[in-house]
């Protein structure tokens, strides 16, 4: 099973590395050839960060859009970050301070994750016009996480696993000195669950992460009376 | 005219007690659609006359398109890419709530056409279709491509409740794109584009016309104020061309705010002109999605601009040409600032550094208000009770003044000062929240009346509100389309249809000519 799980992790760690980088490239090599923020848009570049910051941390258009969408999103997100955070201690030796610091935050956020998926998933049974939206990986995506927060949680308060030895095993991992894995039911299908997170991210919806800082219509300054934008392939109309 | 298929007599809906989230109702305008453009029509502009008789080459013409728009336009790749159905723009469209098919809900009219982009262009819809919500491209997809994206106005209303911000608008320039590309144009835009190219005009005024109509109206001023207000054509040296939309020539209300835009120039001594060659600010280009067109349609103003060696250059009441002239003319034709390279430099030194390049029409009105070069009698319009009504475009794709969110403060500030009634609409309907008049977009034409009349409820309900409370008498609007199409829509209502008007009408009104007492 150790074996099964390092060659997972490092197949996934690739997959997820290589995929992301492969897609968030092509991002950035396509051309945005038109002017196209929504605006009111702010006029500079720090103006730009400035709003991005507010849509990345505080998600303030969906804050205007839908007060129960943001309430749950906001539980999974803020949730998953801090868990996320949490997580870095089996990663790091000595752990960094900040991290120490997050680690009893980092357990209510296991739970508010698993309420914010919840929520979220609810509403796609619930409201009609969600319901009428939802494909089925949509399902199957809410799914994998709830079990991820789920068996997590599991590991935290019921079934406890011998984590120092699930921080050797990554340790070992970054060093390519593979340690055992504790032999657990239910830290199998966590690590399973999330390999299978870091395989299917570069593939799916996930790529709203990386794909908000593209999107021209957050990321464009509103300036277009004062610079020409022009994209090459438009230039090229020019010369001819 | 009512639509050949349209079974029953077009009514408006019912005014919602609350604004309720609507109910779906599937199909609910799967028969509402626009005429398809002819052979004839579409070769004018450059596109195939009709569909291939094979299937198969209009499929492969299709994706291969596609694929070429995803790599030319980043919007369209990361909005195909980042939409997690979250369902946060599912309400936020007019049409969706005027006509509760589910297919207007904005995240799934980008269904329509991510569905086919996972199948051709996505590992996980290549292995697993169904899965994801991914499906080939038949005949079927592409009439409801045809349907659908002729049910959206390209008013970015969505794209401000998107937590990315995706712009349906984008994706349907895109899908009408590949629907022109491969044979399947809409009359109406196809149509008006080909008249811009032959002879100048969204409308088909020819130049003479067009003279005439000018000298009529210096004729009606006259008589109505005893002062030589001039329309001028075609001036050489004037200092500001004038660029507005056709239908101010001669279309009721839009020709008041002709008269005003006159009224301002004169009374501030500057001197102006239209021209014959770019008598029309609107640019279908941008409705159908096709940077061809587009530039191909504003190149006319640059070319104007460099024919008549004018200082400045000045657009009129029109929301989408607003957007066309602020947003894309420096990029298409070098209007604007900040260029280095030799095409644009070539204008950009004619023009006058101190002025904004294009200026809006309000934008040139308000200057001279705050400048105290203008006078008015706001009493003149005491008559009237006032609101105003934010045009798509203008709100959320574009800018006047200085600083973010001066397209609304500015068209305001001038009416404040013309008139001594004025009331906002409910905020949510206002501003960048506000709602399309229904006919933006490329929609404007009498077979899309059904959903037209649909799509204008929510604006409607919140109008009602302010007659209702206030007595309001007067909605004033910056836009050729929202002119037009509530002028059309308001009876449907139970209005009068010439409760809607323009700012410049309101300033036409009131503007003290130099010749009182
Ligand atoms: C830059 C970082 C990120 C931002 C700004 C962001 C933002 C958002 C927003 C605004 C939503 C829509 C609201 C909702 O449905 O929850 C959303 C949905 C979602 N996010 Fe993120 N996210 C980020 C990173 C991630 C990561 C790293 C994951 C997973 C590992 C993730 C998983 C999801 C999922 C699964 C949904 C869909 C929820 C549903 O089905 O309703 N996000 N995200
Ligand atoms: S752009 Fe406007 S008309 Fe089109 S889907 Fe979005 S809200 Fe509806
Ligand atoms: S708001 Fe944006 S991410 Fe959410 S469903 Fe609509 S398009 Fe998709």
């Amino acid at each position: 099973m150790t074996t099964f799980f390092a060659i997972l992790f490092y197949v996934a760690a690739a997959v997820f590395v290589l995929g992301l980088a492969f897609k968030i490239l092509d991002f950035a090599r396509t051309p945005a050839p038109l002017s196209i923020p929504t605006t009111p848009a702010p006029t500079t570049r720090s103006g730009v960060a400035f709003r991005m910051f507010r849509e990345v941390v505080f998600f303030e258009s969906l804050f205007k859009g839908n007060l129960w969408i943001w309430i749950f999103a906001a539980a999974f997100h803020f949730g998953l970050a801090l868990v996320v955070v949490r997580h870095l201690r089996y990663f790091i030796e000595p752990v960094w301070f900040w991290v120490a610091f997050a680690q009893p935050f980092g357990m209510y956020a296991g739970f508010a994750m698993v309420a914010g998926l919840g929520g979220l998933w609810a509403r796609r049974f619930l409201v009609e016009r969600i319901r009428y939206i939802s494909t089925p990986s949509d399902h199957l995506m809410l799914a994998l996480l709830l079990l991820i927060g789920l068996t997590g949680l599991g590991m935290k308060f019921l079934m406890h696993t011998d984590i120092v030895a699930v921080k050797a095993f990554f340790l070992g991992l970054l060093r390519f000195d593979i340690q055992p894995l504790p032999e657990h039911p239910g830290l199998y299908v966590h690590l399973l669950l999330v390999a299978a997170l870091m395989i299917i991210f570069p593939f799916s919806k996930l790529l709203h992460a990386p794909g908000i800082f593209f999107s021209p219509s957050r990321n464009q300054a509103d300036n277009p009376r004062e610079t020409r934008h022009l994209a090459s392939w438009a230039a090229k109309l020019e010369k001819n | 005219m009512a639509a050949p298929d349209a079974k029953a007599k077009t009514e408006a809906p019912a005014f919602r007690d609350f604004p309720t989230v609507p109910t779906i109702l599937a199909g609910a305008t799967e028969n509402v659609r626009s005429y398809v453009a002819n052979e004839k029509i579409q070769e004018a502009i450059g596109f195939p006359g009709k569909l291939a008789d094979n299937w198969q080459e209009t499929h492969d013409k299709a994706i291969g398109r596609f694929g070429e728009l995803l790599e030319k336009y980043r919007s369209l790749k990361v909005y195909m890419d980042a939409c997690v159905h979250c369902g946060s723009c599912t309400d936020k469209c007019h049409y969706f709530i005027g006509t509760n098919d589910p297919k207007n809900m904005p995240v799934a009219r980008q269904e329509l056409m991510r569905s086919v982009y996972r199948r051709y262009f996505t590992p996980a819809g290549k292995m697993f279709p169904s899965l994801v919500g991914a499906r080939d491209l038949t005949k079927e997809v592409l009439d409801e491509w045809f349907t659908y994206y002729w049910q959206c106005s390209e008013c970015r209303r969505c794209s401000v409740f998107c937590p990315y911000g995706i712009d349906t608008a984008e994706i349907t320039m895109a899908g009408r794109e590949i629907l022109d590309y491969v044979g399947y144009g809409q009359k109406y835009s196809n149509e008006i584009i080909g008249k811009v190219h032959k002879i100048g005009n969204n409308l088909g005024l020819p130049g003479p016309a067009l003279e005439d109509t000018l000298n009529g109206l210096e004729e009606d001023v006259k008589d109505d104020t005893g002062v030589d207000v001039r329309y001028p054509l075609d001036v050489q040296g004037a200092e500001v061309l004038l660029v507005t939309p056709s239908a101010d020539f001669f279309a009721e209300p839009h020709i008041e705010s002709l008269i005003g835009y006159g009224k301002v120039f004169h009374a501030a001594g500057i001197s102006w002109t239209l021209s014959s060659k770019a008598s029309e600010a609107g640019n279908f280009g941008m409705f159908i999605g096709n940077y061809d067109q587009l530039r191909k349609i504003a190149m006319r103003v640059r070319e104007a601009a460099l024919e008549l060696g004018v200082k400045r250059i000045v657009v009129g009441e029109c929301g989408h040409a607003w957007r066309v002239a602020y947003a894309f003319w420096n990029t298409l034709t070098g209007i604007g600032a900040g260029a280095n390279d030799p095409f644009a430099v070539e204008l950009q030194k004619q023009l006058d550094p101190n002025y904004k390049q294009p200026s809006h029409i309000c934008e040139v009105t308000w200057d001279l208000i705050q400048q105290g070069r203008l006078k008015f009698d706001k009493s003149a319009n005491d008559s009237r009770i006032i609101t105003f009504h934010d045009s798509c475009n203008v709100a959320r794709a574009s800018r006047m003044g200085d600083y973010p969110g001066g397209q609304f403060d500015i068209p305001r500030n001038i009416i404040k000062a013309v008139a001594n009634n004025y009331f906002e609409m409910a905020v949510d309907t206002t501003r960048e929240k506000t709602f399309c008049c229904g006919g933006g977009g490329g929609l404007l034409t009498d077979e899309l009346i059904d959903i037209r009349v649909k799509g204008a409820l929510p604006r409607m309900e919140a109008l009602k509100h302010v007659v209702d409370d206030h007595g309001v008498n007067f909605m004033a609007t910056i836009c050729a389309i929202c002119k037009a199409q509530f002028t059309k829509v308001l009876p449907y209502y139970g209005f009068n249809m010439r409760l809607v008007g323009g700012v410049h009408q309101l300033v036409s009104t009131a503007i003290k000519l130099g010749n009182e007492q």
